[in-house]
């Protein structure tokens, strides 16, 4: 029965249900602050959620079981000789390496688990990127939000940060180098493009059936790069609008994208209250927008991490949920919706457990 | 020597103890004893450059205080959420 992991502004909701029928609350923890976001390790069945307290701060939490005892996984904090405090966990991605996990943080850097999730460690080599680049925050702080190991290579990373661009390291972390051209921030004047870092990555995930392919979902731009994130071309033409924050991409077809766009930065709605998701199958050539069964009318906001899916091909599951506190899903690869529930709080996160 | 008095969550982190008697001349020292001694507490009322978080309050005596407050050994702090922090 598949179980979904909603992050909220009022906490985590387990929500499990079968069939295209309304999902029933398995459970509700960390009520009253906001989870961020929230995954399972498949590896090893281990719950993950990233909480933050309106009043004691983020934090990093784990559970073999979501109903039962969360733990405090240590090592995802700055020194006290650092000027910086941390603000959010964003992400949370299982490696290739046994026992491996990432975590993104705003401020951006990226973290290292080797024990399953217990305990961590900052990646030194991304953050002295960090501080020669003076990299700058974007309008939701500055984020390491996107994560993509390379399947089977547990050397091999890139990594998207809101607004300092892509990295990309073949060593394991030790080195990293940027994967910026071929990017074009509009929202810069013309003549400091081509030298800025400041590339508000939205959205970055990989093609796992042709992994040097990855997807990307730009501040104004939606970009497909086919030599693992060194160069990338624009894709976004067909699409109501070149903004969004959700995507996703089916393991079994390297070709295929959905993204959700969003009216534009000053009005992260979607666009005209047409509600749907937006599918590519042959590279970004051509995007059909799939919201048979979703509400007409719909002016609502769906953040960056509000969109998964489980399976593959044309029987790959979507689940999306909104601000407006509804979570939708779809069973064959977003032809048809239905809603898996009507009235949760406003959503962060959606994962397939 | 200072009391401290921890609601929920706090205290819960600190095994269900209400009121903690620890000794130390400031306010962040002891409320780095107190992580130290419980160390769930660790990062949620002190922020990782030693100051008490924005939206946390700590009260001596029933006065706002911060970190850097000396204390006396009579002085009774109260640790709690402040009405600035929900969301």
């Amino acid at each position: 029965m598949p179980e979904l992991l909603v992050g909220t502004k009022k906490g985590l909701f387990v929500l499990s249900g079968e069939g295209a029928e309304a999902y029933r609350i398995t459970t509700r923890a960390f009520a009253g602050d906001v989870v961020e976001y929230a995954i399972r390790d498949r590896r090893t069945g281990r719950y993950f959620a990233s909480v933050t307290s309106g009043f004691y701060g983020p934090r990093l939490m784990f559970a073999d079981d979501p109903s039962g005892e969360w733990q405090q996984a240590s090592g995802i904090a700055f020194a006290e000789g650092d000027d910086v405090s941390l603000e959010r966990i964003w992400k949370i991605k299982p490696g290739e390496a046994e026992g491996q996990l990432w975590a993104g943080t705003d401020p951006a850097a990226l973290w290292e688990s080797r024990d399953g999730g217990e305990t961590w460690s900052r990646n030194e080599s991304l953050w002295k990127e960090r501080i020669a680049g003076d990299w700058q925050p974007g309008g939701g702080g500055l984020a390491l939000h996107s994560i993509c190991p390379w399947p089977g290579d547990p050397m091999r990373l890139a990594v998207g940060v809101s607004a300092a661009g892509v990295w990309i390291t073949d060593d394991g972390g030790e080195s990293w180098r940027t994967g910026f051209t071929g990017i074009v921030p509009e929202y810069m004047p013309e003549d400091a493009r081509e030298d800025t870092n400041q590339l508000c990555i939205h959205n970055m995930h990989r093609a796992p059936a042709r992994p040097e392919r990855l997807f990307m979902q730009f501040h104004g731009g939606v970009y497909r790069s086919d030599d693992q994130g060194e160069t990338w071309t624009d894709i976004h033409d067909g699409l109501p609008s070149p903004f969004g924050f959700p995507l996703v991409t089916d393991p079994a077809d390297p070709d295929s994208a959905f993204l959700i766009p969003m009216t534009g930065a000053e009005d992260r709605v979607v666009p005209a209250g047409n509600l749907g998701v937006f599918g590519t199958r042959d590279g970004g050539e051509t995007w059909s927008r799939q919201g048979d069964g979703l509400p007409t009318d719909a002016y609502v906001t769906i953040l960056r991490q509000a969109l998964d899916r489980d399976g593959e091909g044309d029987g790959m599951s979507l689940f999306f949920g909104a601000t407006s506190g509804e979570v939708f899903g779809s069973s064959d690869a977003g032809r048809s919706w239905f809603t898996v529930a009507p009235r949760l709080a406003p959503v962060t996160s959606v994962r397939v457990a | 020597m200072p009391v401290v008095t921890l609601r929920a969550p706090l205290k819960d982190l600190a095994g269900g103890n209400r009121d903690l008697t620890i000794d130390g001349p400031t306010v962040g020292d002891v409320l780095r004893t107190l992580e130290a001694t419980w160390p769930k507490t660790a990062g949620w009322i002190l922020d990782e450059h030693g100051a008490v978080r924005r939206h946390v309050n700590v009260f001596r005596n029933g006065e706002r205080v911060d970190a850097a407050t000396a204390l006396g050994g009579d002085d009774h702090l109260q640790v709690l959420p402040s009405i600035t922090g929900g969301t």
